[in-house]
């Protein structure tokens, strides 16, 4: 099957794309003793704090199950629900654009911006905004937009990429965060501590001046109400707050499936999303507006970005449920190891592995859907009930199906692939392919058991030994003890 | 121990075994455990010429159109066959979550609907022997330090639950431990293995480590595949501690080892 005539997302722009091979940068990744001790800490512990705020509620079951139907809606009446929020966004005074992809709404953005005078702006942490590298696309246009989501800052402030949806800085230890604050915060006290306390003070008085000074201010999504034209974020700071009601103008940006059908939905998601999160029973923070009030410009960005291209496959689409709280990617024993740069997108971790390829289409990030062991963690934790492992499974399918079509032979992967199942679907040829598979003997003949495969294999073995083969198969064997028995 | 006489209460049962590629080929010794602890409990087996692999592999690397032949060929050789017993979580799991689509991909209602039926009747070793015998003392007798790697396949996707430790924990002379960490994956992923060589071998590191951690003699699970693959790890390291699948532990007896 082939999804064309859907745009995916541009290259060039944004962040989705692997730069690096998956194995290559996930091993490398793996060298990095600083990493791994961060992300071990940090990810077993929100681990075990998501599970105690889950078995808490006697119907998350339930609630998952709701949360699934009620995305699933939507995705099946997108075209519906849009136009609606689109009428009632504007209705109570809001303008509504439409961005095809990320450089359209780069080019949106920009615009409303420079239409205000200002040169800086403020913005609440965003994943959508990060996804089309919209702080990029407004320094080119001479436009200076401060992240101020403590750990967004951090990202910002060391030069670096997020490597996680919630906690964007998780790579990076308190030692690490005082350095960055020292070396790139003018204002940050010269005694500055790796204390927390400390280095949150000096995050919010440096923060506090751009609050008061900024007039736009430029925010994310979480849910927008097709019913009533409302627009939510969740947040544990407060600086989504002061973004969202301090500055004369508000710019958010939206992918097209963050609608949630009636206000009435929200009780499902302000259930799943905080207790899959953060581990709350609730955020600290949920700010909710409808259309602009008197004094202030309100405009609505809505992002398609590949988003009508996965909503094509009907074995992919449900990827679009996802509501970000990156349960997935806390228990995901690859995520937890690698980190989320290796996977080159926004969107790290199993959530990430199955919307990266289909936002970009297959054939840009190939990797991603192999880069998973299909344990299963993630589908278990996951708050909409994405079944990621079936959804990387026919994911993988796609990216072969691509190859196929883009190569000229089979790759040797696939002559392998090929010759196999041909000697698999006959007991007699496999039985030979089994005998032939003896030579393999010879291999384990000096230690008894196999230290060196070649070929693809060697990957086999470069961390693993392999028993020596059998002098006998099963199925010789039991053709010698129980003659009469074998049906040939 | 097991009580006298199991055949007259068993004797009527019937399974079929579903080897599965790897075994056969490379550890055929679970194949035969295996078929010695459903001997034990009175089942005859048998052992369907025609079958090879359930094409789980194929699937799981992308490459479904290849398994159609894998999955017509499984279906035919278990079609007459009431009962099958496989000594794999991840290949259950593949008969029951996958063939059916599989043959869908092919067009093939037909073709569906017998891989559906054969699923309905196809069981895990732990399952067939709780679920369907209502044993859980197969009379074995392995006087050894063992700690249980549950595999993630029998787990999240058959949730076999305690049946495998059920029957462990009665098998005579056993020191089982827990494994910390016990539901991580083991970091073997089928392809995953070669495919992200470096991050499954840091997942079996931790494996491992964790293993240690106990002091048991062996690893033990359900699978051959993940046994292969934390072996392998065992054995390089030269830890000298051993794996057991579940079927070899339960074929044990005091009198055949």
């Amino acid at each position: 099957m082939t999804f064309l005539g859907m745009p995916t997302a541009p290259p060039g722009v944004g962040q989705l794309r692997q730069e690096v091979p998956f194995p290559v940068a996930a091993a490398r990744a793996l060298e990095d003793s600083q990493l791994r001790r961060n992300l071990g800490h940090a990810t077993s512990t929100i681990r075990a704090k998501r599970a105690a705020a889950v078995a808490e509620v006697a119907d998350w079951q339930e609630l998952r199950a709701a949360g699934a139907a009620i995305k699933d809606d939507v995705l099946a009446h997108l075209d519906r629900y849009l136009l609606q929020l689109e009428e009632q966004v504007t209705a109570r005074g809001g303008t509504v654009h439409w961005a095809g992809d990320a450089n359209e709404a780069n080019q949106i953005v920009a615009g409303l911006i420079r239409a205000t005078g200002q040169r800086h702006v403020v913005k609440v942490k965003s994943m959508a905004t990060q996804e089309i590298g919209l702080n990029e696309a407004l320094a080119a246009a001479g436009i200076e937009a401060t992240e101020t989501d403590l750990a967004e800052l951090i990202v910002q402030l060391g030069h670096d990429r997020p490597s996680h949806i919630l906690v964007p800085a998780i790579h990076r230890n308190r030692n690490q965060i005082r350095d960055i604050f020292l070396r790139e915060m003018p204002d940050a006290p010269a005694d500055l501590s790796d204390e927390p306390v400390e280095l949150a003070a000096a995050a919010r008085a440096h923060l506090r001046r751009k609050f008061l000074a900024a007039q736009v201010a430029i925010s994310g999504a979480n849910f927008a109400i097709a019913e009533t034209g409302t627009l939510a974020v969740v947040e544990s700071e407060g600086n989504g707050r002061m973004c969202l009601t301090l500055p004369r103008t508000l710019i958010t940006v939206m992918g097209i499936e963050k609608i949630l059908p009636a206000w009435r939905d929200l009780e499902v998601f302000l259930q799943l999303l905080p207790r899959s999160s953060t581990a709350e029973r609730m955020n600290p923070y949920t700010s909710m507006w409808a259309g602009a009030v008197e004094g202030q410009d309100f405009h609505l960005v809505l992002l398609d970005n590949g988003r009508t291209a996965t909503l094509a496959d009907p074995r992919g689409r449900a990827a679009l449920r996802c509501i970000r709280c990156s349960a997935c990617l806390n228990v995901c024993p690859v995520y937890e190891r690698t980190g989320g740069h290796a996977y080159g997108s926004v969107y790290p971790g199993p959530i990430g592995a199955v919307l990266s390829p289909q936002l970009t289409g297959v054939a840009d990030n190939p990797d991603l859907p192999f880069a998973s062991s299909l344990c299963g963690a993630c589908f278990e934790v996951c708050p909409v009930a994405i079944d990621i492992p079936a959804m990387l499974v026919h994911l993988r399918s796609r990216v072969v199906d691509d190859k196929r079509e883009h190569h000229h032979g089979p790759t040797p992967e696939a002559a392998a692939m090929r010759g196999l199942a041909w000697a698999m679907s006959d007991a007699r040829r496999w039985a030979w392919a089994l005998r032939a598979g003896h030579a393999g003997r010879l291999l384990g003949r000096r230690y008894g058991r196999i230290r060196h495969l070649p070929g693809p294999l060697a990957a086999w073995t470069s961390s693993r030994d392999l028993p020596r083969p059998p002098r006998q198969t099963f199925r010789d064997w039991w053709r010698s003890e129980r003659p009469g028995e074998d049906g040939a | 121990m097991w009580p006298a006489a199991p055949r007259q209460q068993y004797g009527a049962v019937r399974a079929a075994l579903f080897v599965t590629c790897l075994v056969d080929g490379v550890v055929p010794q679970v194949a035969k455990a295996t078929v010695r602890v459903l001997e034990r409990v009175g089942v005859t087996v048998e052992m369907p010429w025609e079958q090879t692999c359930c094409g789980q592999m194929h699937v799981n690397t992308g490459y479904p159109r290849e398994a159609i032949p894998l999955v017509r060929n499984h279906v035919a050789a278990f079609e007459g066959h009431d009962a099958i017993v496989v000594p794999s979580g991840s290949c259950t799991a593949a008969i029951r979550h996958q063939h059916a689509d599989v043959a869908r991909l092919a067009g093939d209602a037909a073709l569906a609907g017998a891989a559906e039926a054969i699923a309905a009747r196809t069981w895990e070793l732990s399952e067939f022997l709780v679920d369907v015998l209502g044993v859980t003392d197969v009379g074995a007798y392995f006087p050894h330090r063992v700690t249980y790697h549950p595999t993630c396949h029998s787990l999240r996707l058959l949730r076999v639950g305690q049946r495998p430790l059920q029957l462990l924990r009665a098998v005579e002379g056993i020191d089982l431990v827990e494994l910390p960490g016990a539901e991580q994956c083991c970091g073997f992923g089928g392809t995953f293995a070669l495919k992200n060589p470096a991050v499954s071998s840091a997942m079996l590191a931790d494996k491992i480590a964790a293993v240690r951690r106990t002091g048991a003699a062996y690893a033990a699970a359900g699978d051959a595949s993940c046994l292969l693959h934390i072996g392998g790890g065992l054995s390089r390291l030269s830890t000298g501690i051993g794996t057991r699948h579940l079927a070899e532990i339960l074929a044990t007896t005091r009198r055949q080892r």
